[in-house]
């Protein structure tokens, strides 16, 4: 049908003006949703299904029958589950933890990252090329794979470190108190700097050299060049990757989980939200204290992301 | 060593060709000198893994861990053979099962719906787009036990669609495909081709996708990548041995090994084994590195 009238329609158009986008889609709009169509569909059953039954389940609470020995049953609760969740000292625990081991660490590591990124802006094409790639391999390396690494690295049979350490007349130890944070921000910091130093040197590399090529031939020494230029044009970004990789952080996981297989005592089974969402989930058992957790995690991801966004786009405008 | 002097030269060329203020040795040497530092801080702990990958139980832990000792990688590797009749090698090929069709499927879902959301007025659509990029900014970890819950009801998990499902729907990739439709498909190209007489699938397949190529690839391999290295939706989803990808089997080597018998020198070498496949494949697209990192970070 629509072909039938669609030459005629263009005939109409003037030639010289573009027939927009949204002109040209509303003739067969619908196929457009068509085309939309599957990621629609694994959208509800992967998104908003999930959160909506994680919801219903979130109001049930299992209660066994017969003074606790009988079998048990799911009944209805209402919010109880919620108000466990949100007066539960060590879910709260955890995220504070997190938030603030993040913060630390993410601070280290963009500030890496960006002293790569303006060492790497002054030097030469060909050994920048050489010295990225070598700075990204731990990027490439897969997440638990770098994790066994530097556990074996922090093991206290076999680890080189210990050796080096040894002939140089310390000890060190890599888990308990201050050092299990040391070690798990070494790690993250480890897998992030390169990924990061490629997008700090991104944008180092967008800044136009009209920007500091006067003071350049006003005689001003680099590193002062990179201090007082440069970087001031770059903290948008900087502020924005750190706020995301701190929303990131927050579903902190799988590093810890493996850490915890040679540091039981160092790392308890709620050191982040998702471990104690796991841990309540198949080990507990309890699915339905589970789901209200990971709604409260989402709900204060949500914020977070929203707060980021507002701030960020107050800045920038 | 010889990168560091390269380095050198490469400053002073530089330099001394753009006609600016000569850094002078002290930079030159302070920056090279930072720089190998944390190229060698980069490199080592994969260094160590290298190492130890050549290394029997014994000389794990009785010699340095940066150094070689008696080569015992053949060992190493036929003990992992033998182990469970290969089960690791069934796991490398899980992971390359559920990358390549988990992110064939997203770039497929994700280019449709990128391109239908870019070029046709539908009603709702800017609605729909604003959900996609608010949902892209949700860590895919905080929908693992709800999409869990869902799959245990309805009998799917210890399946490989319990994976591969959620890796088909990224809402981030239909953001990419509308980015790559808006900039590269050109709506005159699209009229022409109806007036030619094309249906809408065959523009889609036969003009847009092809235009969105460079796009596709760039999908392809941020999904390819994440589902490589995913461990969480694996560890929640699955509990057969035979269904683990390569992530999920070397973190149960590493629960026995603290256990039961020392399996240290598998899990090492597996850890090797289990880079090799991702590297090659990083090798092959080393073109659309740097796009797709930068595209990643939008996120």
């Amino acid at each position: 049908m629509s072909t039938l009238t669609r030459p005629a329609k263009v005939a109409t158009d003037s030639p010289a003006r573009r027939p927009s986008p949204r002109r040209a889609g509303r003739r067969g709009a619908y196929k457009g949703v068509l085309f939309t169509l599957p990621f629609l569909l694994g959208f509800l059953a992967t998104y908003v299904v999930p959160i909506g039954y994680a919801f219903s389940q979130s109001l049930h609470e299992k209660k066994s029958t017969g003074l606790g020995f009988g079998p048990t049953r799911i009944v209805y609760t209402g919010f109880s589950n919620f108000a466990s969740v949100l007066g539960d000292g060590a879910f709260w625990a955890s995220m504070g933890r997190t938030l603030l081991f993040g913060s630390v660490q993410i601070t280290v590591m963009l500030g890496i990252a960006l002293l790569l990124a303006l060492l790497l802006d002054g030097v030469a094409a060909r050994a920048v090329r050489f010295f990225r790639a070598a700075l990204l391999i731990p990027y490439v390396i897969p997440a638990v794979v770098s994790t066994l690494m530097w556990l074996f690295l922090y093991s206290p049979t076999g680890s080189p470190l210990l050796d080096l350490a040894e002939r140089a007349g310390t000890e060190i130890t890599f888990f308990g108190g201050l050092n299990t944070y040391l070690s798990l921000g070494n790690l993250l910091t480890w897998q992030g700097i390169g990924f990061n130093m490629i997008l700090i040197s991104a944008s180092l590399q967008a800044l136009p050299r009209e920007l500091y090529e006067a003071a350049r031939l006003d005689g001003a020494r680099e590193w002062r060049i990179a201090w007082s230029i440069k970087v001031p044009n770059i903290t948008g970004i900087l502020v924005l990757t750190g706020m995301f990789s701190l929303i990131g952080r927050l579903q902190l996981f799988g590093e810890p989980l493996i850490m915890r297989q040679i540091a039981p005592e160092s790392i308890n089974t709620d050191f982040t939200p998702m471990m104690e969402i796991y841990d309540k989930a198949f080990k507990v058992g309890d699915y339905q204290y589970a789901a209200a957790e990971s709604l409260v995690l989402a709900v204060a991801t949500g914020i977070l992301a929203f707060v980021f966004y507002r701030v960020t786009n107050r800045k920038m405008s | 060593m010889s990168s560091a002097t390269q380095a050198v030269r490469a400053t002073k060329a530089t330099e001394s060709s753009g006609g600016g203020v000569r850094p002078s040795r002290r930079a030159v040497v302070l920056t090279t000198g930072l720089l190998v530092i944390f190229l060698l801080y980069s490199l080592a702990p994969t260094w160590f893994l290298i190492v130890s990958a050549t290394k029997n139980q014994t000389d794990l832990y009785s010699t340095f861990g940066l150094w070689f000792s008696s080569n015992h990688l053949g060992d190493n590797l036929q003990e992992i053979w033998a182990y469970h009749d290969g089960v690791f090698f069934r796991w490398v090929g899980n992971s390359v099962l559920y990358s390549t069709l988990g992110a064939a499927g997203s770039t497929l879902v994700s280019l449709a719906a990128g391109y239908g959301l870019s070029k046709f007025g539908f009603r709702g659509r800017g609605a729909l787009f604003a959900v996609i990029v608010g949902a892209s900014l949700l860590p895919s970890t905080l929908l693992a036990f709800p999409l869990y819950l869902v799959f245990s009801e309805i009998g799917l998990t210890n399946t490989i669609w319990s994976v591969l499902i959620p890796y088909f729907i990224n809402p981030f990739g239909v953001y990419l495909g509308k980015v790559y439709a808006d900039s590269s498909v050109p709506a005159e190209l699209m009229e022409a081709a109806r007036i030619d007489g094309a249906g809408e699938l065959r523009i889609f397949y036969a003009v847009a996708l092809r235009l969105m190529r460079t796009g596709g690839i760039t999908i392809f391999m941020l999904e390819f990548i994440n589902i490589w290295n995913n461990f969480f939706l694996p560890l929640f989803m699955l509990n057969g041995e035979r269904t683990f990808p390569v992530t999920l089997g070397l973190y149960s080597w590493l629960q026995q090994a603290q256990t039961a018998r020392d399996m240290n020198t598998l899990v090492l070498t597996g850890s090797l084994l289990s880079i090799v496949p991702l590297a090659i494949f990083m090798f092959a697209l080393q073109k659309y590195w740097r796009s797709g990192i930068l595209m990643g970070s939008l996120k």
